[in-house]
Order: C-alpha cells, then sequence, then structure tokens
C-alpha cells in the first residue's frame, strides 16, 4: 500500500479514473465493450485505437528526453511520413494491391529513419542544442510534405492501407496492435539489454559517463533515430485513417501532446531517469481527456484549456524553485548566490 | 619551520611600498563567515593598502573566495569589521562595491562577445543625451579607458575578434570606469600564455602606480613573486600570515599553505618488503615522451611500472591533474607521444584509455564520477557495461556476483546494491568509483585525489587498497594535495609546479615532507 502510495504514477492514474469515472457518471453503459462480426466495439477500445500514433510518437520523446534532449520534429515527420506514403500510392499503377500498401511503409519509414538520423547527427555530431537541432526539421519539414503532396491534400483509396487505421486482428484495431507492439517490444528491450541504463547515465551524468567509456554519442544518434522512425509510424497510422494526405495539419502539435504525455508519466525533462510505464498512463490520460470532454457535451473548443492546465499544474510541480518555496515558507529566505 | 599559528603571525607590518596613503583603503577585522555547518571564515584579518599588489593565497578550501565574497557583500558576514577609506561598511552586493571603488574581475571573462570593446567596457556606465545613448562620447570615453591600460585596440571592434587576454584586458578596463580604489582579480591568469600574463602584469603595475590596491589571486608561484609586494596566506578558513613577498622565502610560503593538513592516519608507511622491485629487464607500462598540451600542462616526461605507485606532488593548479588527464585520455594531448606496453598508441579519449586498461578517477567525484540517480549496482557496472555496449548485457548473475563482491571487499556502506548513488557519503560514492574502476580490471589506475572530502576512516582504507593493488601488480598514480599521503604511499614521487614537471625523486623512509615542500618552492632547482 505504502509503495503505491509513494509512487510517482499515483496521481496520473487518479486522474486516469477520474476522467473515466466522470464519463460512466454522464453515460452509465459507456465502458461496456460489444462484440460486433467477431471485433471488440466500444469506448474503451476506441481508447486504444486513438491512442496509437500518440503512444508511438511519446515512445521515441521519452527515449530522447531521457538523453536530456527533446524531439520537436515528430509533428512534421508525421506529415511527412502519410504525404510519402499517400503520394506513393496515388502514383503507383494499382493503388490498391498489397504490394502497392507495403511498398508505401517501406518507403515511408525509411525516410522518416533518414529524418531521425540528421535530427542525431546535429544533436550528438555537430553538438547543437537538441530544442534548435530539431526545430529546424520541424519548421522546414511541414513544407517538405507539401512539396511532396504538390501543396494539395492527396487522398488515395487502398484497401490494404487502409487496414492499418481502420483494420481488426484477432478482434482487437490493428493500429492499437502496432503501437502497443512497438511499446511492448520496446520496454522490453531497454530494461532486458543495457541501452535503458547506459540512456539513464547519458542523460545524469554525461560526463561522467563519458569517463567511464559510454558510447554517448552512438547512443544520442540512436535515439533520435528511434523516435523519427516511430513518428514515422504514427503518421502512417494517422494517414490511413482519413486515407489523405494533410501536410498542414496531421499530427499537427503532436509534439506537445508527447512531451506532455512524458511529463505526466513522471520522466523529467531534465533527463535521466525514464519511465516507459509512466509514459503510457500519460497517453492514456491525454486520450481518454479527448473522450471525456466529447461525452460530457463540452465544446471541443475547450480542450486545449484542459490540457493547458495539466501542463502547468505539471510544470509546476516540476519546478524546484516552487518545491523549494514551498518546502522553505516560513523558514530561512533562500540564500542568493552570486558567482 | 611548519606551522604558524596565529600568534606568531607578524604584527603589522609596514606596507612594502610606501604610498602616499599610509592607511589602509581597506581593512578587514575579525571576519567570520559561517554557512551551515561550517565555518568557512574565522577571525580572519585582511589589509589592503593603496598602491599595492597584494597576494590572497591558499589552498583550496582555505577561505580565499569567501574573504574576497565577504568584501564584496555576496557572502553575508557574522562577525567582524569591514572599513573602507576610513568608513564602516558593509556591502549589498559586487553592484553596491563596484559603485563605491571597489571593482572584481572573474576568472572567467564576464563580457558579452558579441558586443563591440566600447560597449563592454561602458555597459552599466552608459552616457545618455536627449533620451537615447550617446554612442560618440560612450566611444570617446571607452577609448580613453583603453589607453589607459596601455591596449591600442579598435574600440568599435567585436570584443570575439580578440585574444583571452585581451578581453581579460577589456574586463579590466570596464572595471576601473568606475574610478575603482580597489582591484579584484580572481585568478586572471588561468587561462593565459607567459606573454599574456607579461601583458597583463604591465597593466597592473601601471595600475598599481596610479595608486590603486589590487587583490591578486593565483596559484602560480612564480607570478605571485613576480608582481606582489605583499601576501597575506589563508588555511582552513584562519589567517596564518601577512608579510611582505621580498621577506617570505617561496619555501616558506609553501609550508605556511600546507603544513599542518592532517594525512590519512595511516599506521605506518606501506612496508618496504610490499614495495614490488622493479625487474630491471622489464619495461615500462606506460611512457610518456614530451606529453603536454597547450594551457594544460607542459610537455613532460613519465615512465609507469606495474606494481608501482608514482604520486604527483604538487599544488593547486601546479598541473597534476591536467597530467593524469592526460595520460587518461580524458583530455587529448597535442605534444608528445604516449607508450604503452611497448607499443606507441594514441589516447584520444576516455574509452580508448580503457580499452588499453587504463582507469582514471576525476578529482571533481561529483561533476565527472558520481552518477547520481543510479544505483550503486548500477554505478558499479558502469564501467564494464559501456566497454560491452549496450546489445550486449552483463549476464544479472554476474552482475550480482561482482556488487557483492565489491561491496563486501571495499566495506560499502548502505552494503544495499540498490541504494541510490547520490544517497551516500561522500567516503562510500568513492568506494563505488573504485570499484567501478576495479571491476574492469585495469592494469594502470590514475587517482586523482581519490581522499579528498572523505572522513579519515575512509581514507585509511582507501590508501591500503592502494597499496594492495599495487602489491598485486597493477601500476598506480596517486594524486593528492595531502602531501604525507603522498609521501606515504609513493614508491616514486613526480614533483609538479606551474604546470611543469619539475623533479622526480624515489620515495622512501628518507622522504619526508619537508623534502617534498622544498621541491615545490625551488621548482625542482636545487637537484
Amino acid at each position: 500500500m505504502n509503495r503505491i502510495l509513494k509512487s510517482r504514477l499515483l496521481w496520473p492514474l487518479v486522474a486516469l479514473a477520474a476522467l473515466l469515472l466522470a464519463c460512466t457518471v454522464r453515460r452509465p453503459d459507456i465502458l461496456g465493450i460489444t462484440v460486433l462480426d467477431g471485433h471488440l466495439f466500444g469506448a474503451p477500445i476506441d481508447i486504444l485505437r486513438n491512442s496509437a500514433p500518440l503512444l508511438l510518437v511519446a515512445l521515441g520523446m521519452t527515449l530522447v528526453i531521457a538523453t536530456r534532449g527533446i524531439d520537436l520534429s515528430v509533428g512534421a515527420t508525421v506529415a511527412i511520413a502519410g504525404a510519402v506514403a499517400m503520394t506513393f500510392i496515388a502514383s503507383s499503377p494499382d493503388p490498391g494491391s498489397v504490394g502497392t500498401a507495403v511498398g508505401a511503409v517501406v518507403v515511408a519509414l525509411g525516410l522518416c529513419l533518414v529524418l531521425g538520423l540528421w535530427n542525431g547527427f546535429l544533436v550528438s555530431s555537430l553538438g547543437i542544442q537538441p530544442i534548435i537541432a530539431t526545430l529546424i526539421l520541424m519548421t522546414a519539414g511541414r513544407g517538405v510534405a507539401m512539396l511532396i503532396t504538390g501543396g494539395q491534400i492527396t487522398t488515395v483509396n487502398s484497401a490494404p492501407f487502409a487496414q492499418l487505421a481502420s483494420g481488426f486482428w484477432l478482434g482487437l484495431p490493428v493500429a492499437a496492435l502496432i503501437a502497443y507492439g512497438v511499446y511492448g517490444v520496446v520496454a522490453l528491450l531497454v530494461r532486458r539489454t543495457a541501452l535503458g541504463m547506459l540512456l539513464e547515465s547519458v542523460g545524469i551524468n554525461p560526463k561522467a559517463s563519458r569517463l567511464a567509456g559510454v558510447k554517448a554519442r552512438t547512443l544520442t544518434w540512436t535515439v533520435y533515430a528511434l523516435s523519427g522512425l516511430f513518428a514515422g509510424l504514427a503518421g502512417l497510422i494517422f494517414a490511413s485513417n482519413t486515407m489523405a494526405a494533410d501536410a498542414n495539419n496531421a499530427g499537427l502539435f503532436i509534439e506537445l501532446d508527447a512531451i506532455l504525455a512524458v511529463v505526466i508519466g513522471g520522466t523529467a525533462l531534465s533527463g535521466g531517469k525514464f519511465n516507459l510505464g509512466g509514459t503510457l498512463v500519460g497517453v492514456l490520460v491525454i486520450t481518454t481527456l479527448t473522450l471525456t470532454v466529447t461525452v460530457l457535451g463540452v465544446s471541443p473548443l475547450v480542450t486545449p484549456l484542459f490540457k493547458a492546465i495539466v501542463v502547468v499544474a505539471v510544470t509546476l510541480l516540476q519546478s524546484p524553485r516552487l518545491r523549494a518555496t514551498l518546502a522553505g515558507l516560513g523558514r530561512t529566505r533562500p540564500q542568493e548566490v552570486r558567482a | 619551520m611548519t606551522a604558524a599559528t596565529p600568534e606568531t603571525r607578524t604584527a603589522a607590518a609596514p606596507p612594502a611600498r610606501p604610498g602616499p596613503h599610509p592607511e589602509p583603503v581597506v581593512s578587514m577585522t575579525g571576519i567570520t563567515v559561517e554557512f551551515p555547518g561550517v565555518k568557512a571564515l574565522d577571525g580572519v584579518d585582511f589589509r589592503l593598502f593603496p598602491g599595492e599588489v597584494h597576494a590572497l593565497m591558499g589552498e583550496n578550501g582555505a577561505g580565499k573566495s569567501t574573504l574576497i565574497k565577504a568584501l564584496t557583500g555576496v557572502n553575508p558576514v557574522a562577525a567582524g569589521s569591514i572599513v573602507v577609506a576610513g568608513a564602516e561598511t558593509r556591502f549589498t552586493g559586487p553592484a553596491d562595491a563596484r559603485e563605491r571603488g571597489i571593482s572584481t574581475v572573474y576568472q572567467e571573462v564576464n563580457l558579452c562577445g558579441n558586443l563591440t570593446v566600447a560597449e563592454n567596457i561602458m555597459l552599466g556606465s552608459e552616457q545618455r543625451r536627449l533620451g537615447g545613448l550617446d554612442w560618440r562620447s560612450m566611444r570617446r570615453e571607452a577609448a580613453r579607458h583603453l589607453e589607459r591600460m596601455g591596449l591600442s585596440i579598435d574600440p568599435s571592434s567585436s570584443l570575439d575578434s580578440h585574444s583571452l587576454a585581451i578581453q581579460q584586458l577589456v574586463a579590466i578596463s570596464r572595471a576601473m570606469v568606475v574610478e575603482a580604489q580597489v582591484l579584484i582579480l580572481d585568478e586572471p591568469t588561468s587561462s593565459l600564455d607567459a606573454g599574456e600574463v607579461e601583458q597583463l602584469f604591465a597593466v597592473m603595475r601601471r595600475l598599481r602606480d596610479e595608486g590603486v590596491a589590487i587583490l591578486f589571486v593565483s596559484h602560480f608561484l612564480d607570478q605571485i613573486y613576480a608582481i606582489s609586494d605583499r601576501i597575506t596566506v589563508l588555511r582552513n578558513g584562519r589567517l596564518v600570515e601577512e608579510r611582505a613577498t621580498a621577506d617570505l622565502p617561496q619555501r616558506e610560503l609553501v609550508s605556511l599553505m600546507i603544513a599542518g593538513k592532517s594525512g590519512a592516519d595511516v599506521s605506518e608507511a606501506r612496508p618496504r618488503g610490499e614495495r614490488a622491485a622493479r625487474d630491471p629487464e622489464a619495461g615500462p607500462l606506460l611512457r610518456a615522451i614530451g606529453l603536454g598540451r597547450k594551457g594544460s600542462v607542459e610537455p613532460f616526461d613519465l615512465e609507469l611500472y606495474p606494481g608501482e605507485v608514482v604520486g604527483m606532488a604538487g599544488l593547486l593548479g601546479s598541473g597534476r591533474t591536467e597530467l593524469a588527464r592526460l595520460l587518461s585520455g580524458a583530455d587529448r594531448a597535442d605534444a608528445g607521444a604516449i607508450e604503452f606496453a611497448g607499443e606507441t598508441t594514441r589516447l584520444r579519449t576516455p574509452r580508448a584509455a580503457l580499452a588499453h586498461k587504463i582507469a582514471y578517477t576525476s578529482e571533481d567525484r561529483k561533476g565527472e564520477g558520481v552518477v547520481g540517480d543510479l544505483t550503486v549496482r548500477e554505478n558499479i557496472v558502469l564501467g564494464l557495461q559501456a566497454a560491452r555496449g549496450w546489445m550486449r548485457p552483463l549476464p544479472r548473475a554476474n552482475v550480482d556476483r561482482i556488487v557483492a563482491e565489491y561491496i563486501k571487499a571495499l566495506g560499502i556502506r548502505p552494503a544495499n546494491p540498490e541504494a541510490l548513488l547520490r544517497n551516500l557519503s561522500g567516503g562510500n560514492q568513492q568506494k563505488v568509483l573504485l570499484a567501478r574502476w576495479l571491476a574492469t580490471a585495469p592494469r594502470l589506475l590514475l587517482l586523482d585525489e581519490p581522499t579528498r572530502g572523505i572522513d579519515i576512516g575512509a581514507k585509511t582504507e582507501i590508501m591500503n587498497l592502494v597499496s594492495e593493488l599495487a602489491s598485486q601488480g597493477m601500476s598506480v598514480v596517486f594524486i593528492s594535495a595531502e602531501l604525507e599521503e603522498v609521501v606515504r604511499l609513493s614508491d616514486r614521487i613526480a614533483v609538479m609546479r606551474d604546470r611543469r614537471k619539475v623533479a622526480e625523486i624515489d620515495g622512501g623512509e628518507d622522504v619526508g615532507v619537508p623534502q617534498l615542500i622544498d621541491l615545490i618552492a625551488s621548482g625542482g632547482q636545487n637537484q
């Protein structure tokens, strides 16, 4: 019991439960799951499916943040992935074939991996601050996507590609299976290999890690590449959902949601210790938030406000100065030390 | 001739350079500064006369910075009085002190590189006209200050375009804009080369002759004797001596700075029998030939043999750390070569050195050693795991065995592998770091201040461990500010001074701290 109370995930989990509770108060049957044509349907399944792209992006973001970095370019990468896939399918002689769909996925993911490697190069080899390095692709990326789609919203018909977002397998949505599958593999990988420990070591104390012989540069490069790859996968799911490439709006502000999910999950933006379980909870909170707002009949226009309140609360609680001020209230005035 | 107690302190010596003002411009009496749990300064007296360069000397933690900060109002003073120009004063901060004629120039140049020289000089003393800035008169004013320094550079050139030494002089020009009576220079020479230092000294002499009182902090003994008129020595927050430079021989100065430091309570010196007799046939494990790095340590030769402890003796900033960093790949050498086990090799990164089984513990335990948020277990295996790469994790059973072994062998407390390292005491953190390196089975172990800031018990344990490792055939370099420790452990001692290796002597019962002090003070010239 004590361990549960001390867990950093306590409050995010409470928030998640509260959001779901608010939904059931309004519509008591909302958490029910029905079976239709061998597929599962219901709000919980919707949450799983809708959370898929954000989970993928937040997964990459967690690893990047662990190394003291940040990846602002994931939203643009999402748009590029969609643009590439849609354009590939549209320009192929046989848009409806499985081969075309697979080709689109491979080409899109390959390009996104290159974009991630580019970010990694800027950060680890050129030593550019992560926020600046990824800002380049964040702003330029949507332009690249526009270039690919020729400024149009490209729409295609490809039944195999549509399966990514709307298909079901073993009764579950394919999008959710992909995202949670990748999440599971990565979660296993970081703790079963030494990746997690070495990433944390670099994030906590880069100088000590260097002296200990940790290959910080390779590790940094790897996490940015993974972040690009996962964002590309998220972009494919987005594109498959609408079967259209919208260079301007696909994945808009998803980088902020991803960062928020990471922070809610208890991984500090200052790097070091990271918590993939926490990131999952953060993603579910954010996805459920959208559902709750809809169920409660609140205008979707207010959703950003709710998110903003959560962001402010979390950042305030993380701020060392606020904590010190709260802890030190009534005690000695913090001494100002100037060099 | 060792510890001078406060009672034997020279009584009110006259200023070495009798100026027109015999009264001190700054007079601090009985200054005590307390930090939670520590008395950083304890009843220190300090006087500064117009027209003198006054060197403030002391090892790390002696209280030099604290004294400066007490004067300029950064640190609150618990007891004592500060009299400036005849009036009792307490400054509220450096800005206040600056307005009242006491300017400070810090070690790092605190200027804006992307602004012009003139803008940097006049920042904070802007001249206004009609609500805007009067650029023309500011440039003229800046040019006047530069001329006073004897600097002929274009005031409208960008500060970035000048060398570090010029930037340092611009910083001083900026300090003198307020017509400062007192100029505090906190290690201004630490990143300058010999010619640049001379340029700085010329300016300092010029200002001194104008009647400015200069407080000078530097770790370089040669510089202190070249420029200063008087010396105040602090040790452990207390005043030990104030004397004219001409009356204070270097040997005495060194011994005043470090004498009385308590070494670890090692019951006896390393028994002679345990010291491995060097096999005259076998070559050295590592041979450094003319190894050096500009601005860090002058080229040196050094040979390290298996089973031998080589001590490094020297004052703070003498280059002992820099030498170890070159041998460990932490810094890259730009001159000379290294032969390891008979083969010429380049150690460009710590990783490359580790591949040769060369391990280095930094003197900056917190900044460069401890990974605080990881557990004791993770910290111990970090070096081993880093060498294997992330894809080949050490089997958990091996990890647990290694960790348990070292926790037991080094007596790490608490003996909990899952404890976060930052929650351990300094001594136990040091042992964990030692375990990290020992786990990689190094052939050469470079220990930079492994005993700093840890309690006597842990010190003794670490020193006994070093001795044991050497007798098992490891080559060890031992750096410590505490000369007694160096003397007790070392088979051979390299003496460093002013970034040069000046001497090398064999250790043994007949070598003592006084001999090392002589060598440091004389720069090895008597040998």
